[in-house]
């Protein structure tokens, strides 16, 4: 068995790629390329019929493949379902790194999962509190209730939009310039920092469409997502190329840091980098920046 | 666990495994073919006969036709296969019990 | 007696001046006694050499029992013309003890299992052996061990006498009534008939097998009416739709995908890769794909491929017309666009066997490559490579001219899966070398790339260019814990196929695999 590390509730998900638990070929060694997050399906890709056989294949997936840094999240079954528990029960079990609750519509439902993992956690002794969540939203409702569900849990880490569902109910279909969703994603971006947790982008389905999908995840970008729900191994190099700091960035932050610390050391709050005014509230964005740096291979000191 | 009916699980795809299983009184007689015999087969074997062990199948008609999977999805199949034909298979499983 | 790879040849084999595998180049300098052939005069003006049938050319060529049958495989596994030819020759004239020597056997000929099962056909000659003549031979029902030679290892061992071919068999898409051959221009069409050239040139007798008969001259000829005996006109030499595919595709795999994409930065970071350097890719899936992603350095750089050899597609073919290659050199044509392209692109030539691959001549195209990227089946920790047989020990591939373009190019990249489904591909030891470590130079996988140790200058490439890489024990190491350990297989001693290095040395031998049990 492999042992993983306690999740990390933030950490890099510039890119979190959807693979089917219930095959086998897929998800041997999906961290081949290098995506941030696996998201392992035991919703839509798996049939009806085949639920118990995916959760088999899972739990000896968690249990027997070294899946190093990539971190694995699982998609359980929506809470309409006769499924879902077992899931629970499974990640848990498996020791999945986080649940991704689909359709959810309310803090109940963020309520409702949590306490199953914290039942299954007890029941497989895991450690309490270790399996974190994230929601996605799936309607109208969700959207509203953005907010109360981003905070509805200190397991929650992220949330995320999705697309298909939302589309249908909202009667629309995607726009080349993202208008069908446009306030959608404004709404739970703004409820997702407000909440101060991560938020994702929606899969872009259409594989041979790739300028849509660049324009899309340069959107994406732009509106201040973490990260974006992939279908396809090679929607990653250009997710995270968009999502890379600048070379400038990046030297704007490590000054930012280097002087920080000289300065916090000599008991000074406020300084200038560059003729720019700084003080500890840049400091944060500092650090994310050369974190992300480092996972594009842009950065390799040691400040963060 | 007794075999109650006969059950399947899993695919001919490659990677993955297909396993019936279906009651018997004479023990394990397991019928193997697989693609990569001479190098695993007696390996595949230990792994199948293993994971019965541990679910306390003890008579059963076991037919596997592996093509190329690994040892978790063979495991997974197995006890797939097991719980279905107990009709036990949708919840409640023991994971980390006597399936490991 | 041990081989420089590490194998154990059987003395036995060791006879009229046989040598064991002693590393790259080790016959450089040496001189070779050609064998010339025994030839028919044919001094009377004649209409025609056209004659009624298979079995009419047979008996004008003298066929007899005991004797060798050449044949060239363009027609891949639409091959109709060995099993016409060989059902002739034992059913109808009755003969037996006969050898094939092909420049590849496939699918297509799985009704010669049963010639070599009835002891028949008695020996095999050939560069690829796959279906159920792979497995009669594996099961030791040949009298005599299979000889698989390289592309380059056959023109030579031909040249030199080792190989006497009595009868070469040339099927030819188009041929007018002397036998003046092309690949194009008829109803079957394969495009280069390279691999027939040799064959021709040194065979006692040559009988053109044609479904399409174009008149006088049919120029220019791939094969000359020079050197043919008879031309036999038949209904159909082969299944077009397996001839040729309709267009290779570059393969849309993300496991390809990724490691093309890696091929390519091996590539790019090495001194080679400048304006007018050489290349030959595989049609693999990687290896295809690999074209995609060189396009894109090239483009960056600025520079163009001077020239391309080997088996030809469409991607190939697609970069000479964007005037991306200068030349494209082509021993076989894999599709439909190859097909199409060959002595009608300006710039895509053909070219024989011999001037491909043979490294007994005085300068093949392979000496002068730069790059080849290659698969294999196997590879293991000394980057000797298996493209024979299986894990199972049955021969079912082909060396072609894998062993000929890793010895001649400057940097011979293989790339391949780590593993597939539960075969690991990097190994400790693989079933059959087909081609020798010390001329691979780099291994690209899906999970990380390994460069020979032979090799530091290319090591020292990938460094600076950031490329990271491990040794390829720790491949095996992974593939082996993803895996597990392969269990040994075990063999008889009976060898059903010698396996020659490209200079005729003995690489290794593959012998009878015994019955797998589980008990």
């Amino acid at each position: 068995m492999i042992p993983r590390p306690r999740p990390e509730r933030f950490r890099l998900r510039r890119t979190m790629m959807f693979m089917n638990a219930q095959k086998p070929g897929l998800i041997k060694d999906a961290y081949i390329y290098g995506c941030d997050s696996i998201m392992l399906d035991l919703e839509d890709a798996v049939a009806e019929n085949q639920k118990d056989a995916a959760r088999f294949s899972l739990y000896h997936a968690l249990r027997s493949i070294d899946y190093g840094d990539t971190e694995v999240v699982v998609r359980i079954n929506g809470l309409d379902t006769p499924h879902w528990q077992e899931d629970v029960r499974v990640c848990v079990a498996g020791g999945a790194d986080g649940i991704r609750i689909a359709k959810c519509e309310s803090a109940q439902d963020v309520h409702t999962v949590e306490h199953a993992v914290e039942q299954a956690e007890r029941e497989f002794g895991v450690e309490p509190g270790r399996t974190l969540l994230m929601a996605a939203l799936e309607s109208p409702k969700g959207i509203l209730n953005a907010y109360e569900i981003c905070s509805a849990s200190e397991r929650m880490f992220g949330v995320a939009i999705s697309g298909g569902d939302f589309r249908k109910c909202m009667q629309t279909t995607p726009q080349r310039d993202g208008v069908d969703m446009l306030f959608a994603r404004g709404q739970m971006l703004l409820a997702a920092r407000a909440a101060g947790i991560q938020c994702f982008d929606t899969v872009f389905t259409d594989l041979d469409d790739q300028e849509g999908f660049e324009a899309e995840v340069r959107q994406n970008k732009a509106m201040g997502f973490d990260g974006k729900s992939l279908i396809n191994p090679k929607q990653i190099r250009f997710v995270h190329q968009v999502f890379a700091p600048t070379q400038k960035e990046v030297i704007q932050a490590e000054k930012i840091l280097l002087a920080y610390r000289e300065q916090s050391a000599a008991g000074v709050g406020v300084f200038t980098v560059d003729g720019k005014m700084i003080d500890v509230a840049f400091i944060p964005g500092a650090e994310r920046t050369l974190r992300l740096a480092r996972a594009c291979g842009m950065y390799e000191g040691d400040l963060v | 666990m007794e075999i109650l009916k006969p059950a399947i699980a899993g695919t001919l795809e490659s990677s993955d495994a297909q396993v019936t299983i279906e009651p018997g009184k004479a023990g394990i007689e397991l019928t193997l073919t697989s693609s990569v015999m001479n190098q695993y087969g007696r390996q595949i074997r230990a792994t199948i006969l293993e994971a019965l062990e541990r679910l306390d199948v003890s008579n059963a008609r076991v037919t596997v036709v592996d093509k190329g999977a690994l040892d978790c999805t063979l495991k997974a199949r197995v006890e797939c296969a097991v719980f279905r034909s107990c009709g036990q298979s949708a919840a409640n499983i023991p994971w980390g019990g006597v399936v490991r | 007696m041990r081989n420089a790879v590490g194998r154990e040849i059987p003395d036995a084999l060791l006879t009229n001046g046989r040598e064991v595998y002693q590393g790259r180049n080790h016959m450089d300098g040496r001189y070779l006694q050609k064998a010339a052939p025994k030839t028919r005069r044919y001094e009377k003006p004649q209409e025609s050499k056209v004659v009624e049938s298979i079995a009419q050319a047979l008996r004008d060529c003298g066929a007899k029992s005991g004797m060798t049958f050449s044949f060239h495989h363009h027609l891949r596994d639409g091959d109709y013309v060995v099993n016409m030819v060989m059902q002739t020759a034992i059913e109808e004239l009755g003969l037996k003890e006969l050898t094939i020597a092909a420049t590849s056997l496939g699918a297509a000929h799985d009704p010669i299992a049963d010639y070599i099962e009835a002891g028949k056909v008695v020996g095999i000659q050939t560069s690829g052996i796959r279906g159920r003549m792979g497995e009669v031979v594996s099961a030791g029902k040949l009298k005599t061990p299979a000889v698989i030679r390289s592309h380059g290892g056959r023109p030579r061992a031909i040249e030199g006498g080792e190989v006497h071919i009595d009868i070469a068999f040339i099927a030819a898409p188009t041929s007018d009534c002397v036998g003046n051959c092309r690949g194009i221009g008829g109803k079957s069409n394969c495009g280069s008939l390279g691999y027939a050239m040799t064959d021709a040139k040194y065979a006692d007798h040559v009988v053109v097998i044609t479904d399409c008969l174009v008149d006088f001259p049919n120029m220019p000829a791939s094969v000359e009416a020079i050197d043919v005996d008879a031309v036999v006109v038949v209904d159909s030499i082969g299944n077009p739709q397996k001839i040729a595919s309709a267009a290779a595709r570059i393969s849309q795999n993300p496991r390809d995908l990724m490691m093309a994409e890696n091929v390519a930065k091996v590539i790019a970071s090495t001194p080679y890769f400048k304006d007018g350097f050489s290349f030959q890719t595989g049609v693999g899936g990687p290896s295809l794909a690999a074209n995609l992603f060189l396009e894109q350095y090239m483009d960056e750089r600025k520079i163009r491929m001077g020239w391309a050899i080997g088996g030809i597609c469409g991607p190939m073919v697609e970069l000479l017309k964007k005037g991306k290659v200068g030349k494209v050199i082509d021993v076989q044509d894999f599709d439909l666009d190859g097909v199409n392209s060959i002595h009608q692109t300006p710039g895509h030539f053909e070219m024989s066997a011999s001037q491909y691959a043979n490294p007994a001549n005085k300068g093949a195209f392979v000496n002068k490559l730069d790059f080849v990227v290659l698969a294999a089946l196997e590879i293991d920790t000394g980057f000797n490579v298996n493209v024979l047989t299986g894990s199972d020990g049955i021969l079912r591939g082909a060396p072609g001219g894998h062993p000929d373009a890793a010895a001649g190019s400057k940097c011979c990249i293989i790339v391949t899966p780590l593993i597939r489904g539960r075969m690991a591909t990097v190994c400790e030891h693989v079933v059959t070398v087909t081609t020798p470590g010390d001329c691979v130079d780099v291994l690209v996988t899906d999970y990380g790339i390994a460069v020979n140790p032979l090799r530091p200058d290319l090591i020292a490439c990938l460094d600076s260019a950031g490329i990271p890489h491990v040794t390829i024990e720790e491949l095996k190491e992974k593939a082996y814990s993803l895996v597990g350990r392969p269990d040994d297989l075990e063999w008889e001693d009976q060898v059903v196929a010698i396996l020659e290095a490209r200079d005729g040395t003995i690489l290794d031998v593959v012998r009878k695999i015994k019955p797998f049990t589980l008990d």
